[in-house]
């Protein structure tokens, strides 16, 4: 099983970010779970969700408290107590950000990759919505399956132009990251 | 050797069929205006239909199980909820494609009061539904107490008159207007005085697809404290007083209203009354509020136009015709 | 067809499925998301039924009854304040006997404010005279509606389905939705036999003397009691077209001789379960699912419980004041046994606090240490009050 933590602020897609990895590991053939800390969500409040991926039914429905991977929305968000604990010493963080990642490894001491995917999703989307490109980014690290189920989960809840859009940022996403670094990751922090 | 039968006219018109949805054997008191005027509703609502029922007394005196004197379908759950009853029914009619007209019925406190909200609901969701409320303005049920159907100054269980006190303190609610102000297409009042007038707004009211409301201001001989047989009178009286305009709003506007060519004064109508009682003591705050009752009269001659020159209170039933049931 | 769907989405397409002629719903978290999900399938012209939307959640139970009454399938939801607040309308509905089904989406009960899980809400109404099914996960609140139908027609009473607010109801999952042919076999068309009908006319909710009244409470009461037959084979049949079985009045797993058992309802079965296989013994450990609340299965439990030692009772509720509601009916169900185990009682997880995979393991200890009596909020975390307050 990999547990999966994504940390964002209300109005990001946090939840749907979420779905959609649940989503695209479906269409891959393997169980999932995805669920929100339910809170009284605001705009802009920090929010957290969760991601359960596994080859066999999943039954547990607690939090996930000590993750493999941390998807982070929103580089403010490193800072707020709370957000990294229970990291897997050999899971990893990736991060919406436009710092330095050299930088963010040492502060953080943890494997951490940055990606600015507001910028990439206000290039190709329009909007600021910094999901799509950090789940595509997060699949091509990992390698845990193809993007191509992304844009099948993709296809699931958008259609036209806009469901072009997101495809095209896959594609961009997943390129910008190094591809397959994280597979050592994934095997280490599988339970 | 046999002779005929002597037939008289009153039992040839008792004899005559009718099509009542509440039929005689129930246990209401004598002179009940609420029985009266079920009875006068479901005459003319004819047989396709079906009745909610707000707990009270109609519902209470008409079904002791294994008994039931009602010849409809006819449902009560709870006191608030006649209106979201009535909504369900009508909701399932239509997913059915029945025509089926729905009543809802309640009495003053399941409409003004408790089941206001429901009632509020129905409307504003637009259910045909045809509510029906009979205003007897108090509690009587539970033995006489006040709601906010009950007029200023009236004597109940929880409204008494008493060194600090004139009866109650504040005014009978405006149903009328605030249903009206739904701008549903009919809402209308009536008085058992003038069945000819209630079964003519029900089958006005039943031919509209949509919410339409009836208030029947209906004598409760033991809560407003007079005899049995004086219910019609009594009930006249409030009409004929303008205390109990007798209108229809259409879309929330006023439409034809009940004309009084020579109002009369409050005290006709409120000195047959014990629950009035204290008013006519020699008491200066119960001459104020003789006054206040009687400047509320006025009001509503005024608000509604009720004075005109057509004959007063014109109905096409006699006492004769309300004593056999319209 | 198996989808990757929110809890909430699955379960308005079970609703659809079984075609209920009037809806009627008033929004609360964590249920909102089921009524929007229908009100979707309604405009998209997927579901055709009388969407009522009005405007209290007594009004929602008030209008599925009148439209019950009338002879439709009806179908509300809701939770927390909202099982309150209709909470009249439900004893009405079960007394009068009138069928239909509610989905409770579990949600604490106010106050304190939490709209956050726990079962509170469907507790307070044990005693409302409904049938009263709890889920493990979405396939089987997917499943247990559609069984819910045939248990409340052929019983004639309501029956409440109870699923875990946002744990399940906000949780994507795999589903696998039936296909609409085969709910169709398994729930035909339904005709009330007491509708209001002009052409049979018939008065419901009469006044009801003390001659009559303790039979008509008798009556439900044993309806209710052969409502268990009804429940199990409800499943059983369920299970033989779709494939799909959920152990009728509970679900147990776990070896056959264990002596110690964890009891729980809803969502936390499975983190039993997980919390179970990571500590040393934990696999001599059975897990009992109680399914089926009410009607409480005495003898079914007595059965499945007799042999064993102890059994820690998990429940994310409580009654204040007298402790754990399901650990005292169970100790009640098997004083008859012979050698009847220790019941240990405990309430956890309550206004959405998480239940972690330890919480296993934890009630196994305070009932190994003797530390577990009658009841215990086990996850209270007792330095966060003043200490004339613990």
């Amino acid at each position: 099983m990999i547990e999966i933590r994504i940390h964002g602020r209300g109005g990001q897609g946090n939840v749907v970010a979420a779905y959609l990895l649940a989503q695209a590991a479906f269409h891959q053939g393997m169980y999932c779970q995805a669920f929100p800390n339910f809170g009284a969500e605001r705009r802009g409040a920090p929010v957290v969700a969760f991601v359960r991926l596994d080859d066999k039914p999943i039954r547990r429905r607690s939090q996930v408290r000590e993750p493999a991977f941390l998807i982070v929305q929103d580089q403010a968000l490193l800072n707020v107590p709370g957000v990294t604990s229970g990291l897997n010493p050999s899971g990893a963080i990736l991060v919406n950000s436009t710092q330095d990642e050299s930088w963010l490894n040492e502060h953080l001491g943890k494997t951490t990759v940055a990606l600015p995917a507001n910028a990439m999703a206000k290039e190709h989307l329009g909007r600021p919505v910094p999901n799509t490109a950090l789940l595509s980014a997060f699949l091509s690290l990992t390698g845990l399956f193809p993007i191509d189920a992304l844009k099948e989960a993709l296809a699931d809840r958008f259609k036209g132009e806009l469901l072009e859009r997101n495809a095209r940022l896959v594609d961009v996403a997943a390129e910008r990251v190094n591809a397959g670094i994280w597979n050592e990751a994934v095997h280490a922090t599988s339970t | 050797m046999s002779t005929a039968p002597e037939i008289r006219i009153e039992d040839l018109r008792r004899r005559q069929p009718r099509n009542s949805g509440l039929i005689s054997g129930h246990r209401a008191c004598l002179g009940c205006g609420e029985a009266l005027a079920a009875r006068l509703v479901t005459e003319a609502a004819g047989p396709d239909v079906a009745i909610t029922n707000a707990t009270g007394c109609l519902e209470v005196f008409s079904t002791a199980w294994p008994e039931s004197a009602w010849t409809r379908p006819w449902i009560h759950s709870l006191f608030e909820n006649s209106g979201a009853i009535a909504a369900g029914v009508e909701a399932a009619y239509k997913a059915q494609g029945r025509s089926t007209k729905v009543l809802a019925f309640g009495g003053d406190g399941g409409t003004f009061d408790i089941g206001f909200q429901a009632l509020s609901g129905m409307l504003e969701r637009g259910h045909n539904v045809l509510y029906v409320c009979y205003d007897n303005e108090a509690y009587m049920n539970t033995g006489i107490q006040r709601s906010s159907s009950t007029p200023h100054a009236a004597m109940t269980t929880t409204s008494p008159p008493g060194r600090e006190r004139m009866g109650k303190r504040h005014l009978k609610k405006d149903i009328i207007s605030i249903v009206a102000a739904h701008h549903i297409p009919y809402a209308a009042t009536a008085s058992v005085a003038y069945p000819a007038d209630i079964k003519n707004k029900v089958r006005r009211a039943m031919a509209i697809d949509g919410p339409t409301f009836l208030q029947i201001h209906a004598p409760c001989p033991l809560g407003w404290g007079h005899e049995g047989d004086q219910s019609i009178e009594v009930a006249r009286l409030a009409v004929l007083t303008g205390l109990f305009p007798v209108v229809e709003l259409e879309r929330g506007g006023i439409g034809s209203v009940l004309q009084l060519r020579e109002p009369l004064p409050v005290n006709e109508y409120l000195k047959r009354q014990n629950r009035f009682r204290h008013l006519f003591r020699n008491d200066a705050r119960a001459t104020q509020e003789l006054e206040h009752l009687q400047a509320i009269a006025n009001h509503n001659i005024e608000f509604y136009g009720l004075r005109g020159d057509r004959p007063a209170a014109g109905d096409a039933c006699g006492a004769d015709t309300v004593r056999r049931g319209g | 067809m198996l989808q990757a769907l929110e809890g909430s989405q699955a379960l308005a397409k079970a609703v659809a499925l079984c075609r209920p002629q009037v809806v009627a719903a008033y929004p609360i978290t964590p249920q909102t998301h089921i009524v929007e999900n229908i009100a979707k399938l309604v405009a998209d012209g997927e579901f055709r039924c009388e969407l009522v939307s009005v405007e209290s959640e007594f009004s929602a139970a008030s209008v599925a009854l009148g439209a019950a009454a009338a002879g439709s399938r009806a179908y509300t939801a809701s939770a927390s304040q909202g099982i309150l607040l209709m909470s009249e309308v439900l004893f009405n509905i079960a007394g009068l006997r009138v069928p239909m089904v509610l989905t409770c989406a579990n949600r604490a009960v106010s106050g304190p404010l939490s709209i956050w899980n726990d079962q509170q809400d469907s507790m307070a109404v044990r005693d409302s005279g409904w049938i009263q099914l709890y889920c493990g996960d979405n396939q089987e609140a997917v499943d247990t509606t559609i069984q819910a139908y045939r248990i409340a027609e052929r019983t004639e009473v309501p029956v409440m389905v109870c699923v875990d607010g946002f744990v399940l109801t906000h949780t994507l999952e795999p589903i696998d939705m039936p296909e609409q042919s085969l709910v169709d076999q398994y729930l035909p068309p339904y005709a009330f036999s007491r509708a209001l009908n002009p052409a049979q006319p018939i008065s419901i909710g009469t006044l009801v003397s003390p001659d009559f009244f303790t039979e008509a409470r008798h009556s439900h009461h044993a309806a209710m009691i052969k409502a268990l037959a009804e429940i199990e084979s409800a499943d059983t049949d369920w299970q033989e077209v779709s494939g799909r079985g959920w152990g009728g009045l509970f679900e147990v797993q776990g070896p056959e001789d264990a002596d110690t058992a964890l009891l729980t309802l809803g969502s936390t079965a499975g983190t039993l379960a997980d919390g179970l296989a990571q500590i040393p013994g934990g696999d001599r450990v059975k897990v009992i699912r109680l399914r089926c609340f009410r009607p409480f299965p005495v003898e079914a439990l007595q059965r499945a419980c007799a042999g064993l030692k102890r059994i820690g009772v998990i429940e994310r509720a409580l009654s204040p004041g007298q402790g754990g509601i399901v650990a005292t009916e169970l100790r009640d169900a098997l004083e008859e046994l012979d050698n009847p185990p220790k019941v240990h009682g405990f309430a956890a997880g309550l206004g959405g606090r998480d239940i972690p995979l330890t919480i296993a393991a934890e009630a196994l200890r305070r009932m190994d240490s003797g530390e577990a009596t009658r009841f215990a909020i086990i996850d209270v975390e007792l330095d966060k009050l003043p200490p004339e307050d613990r």
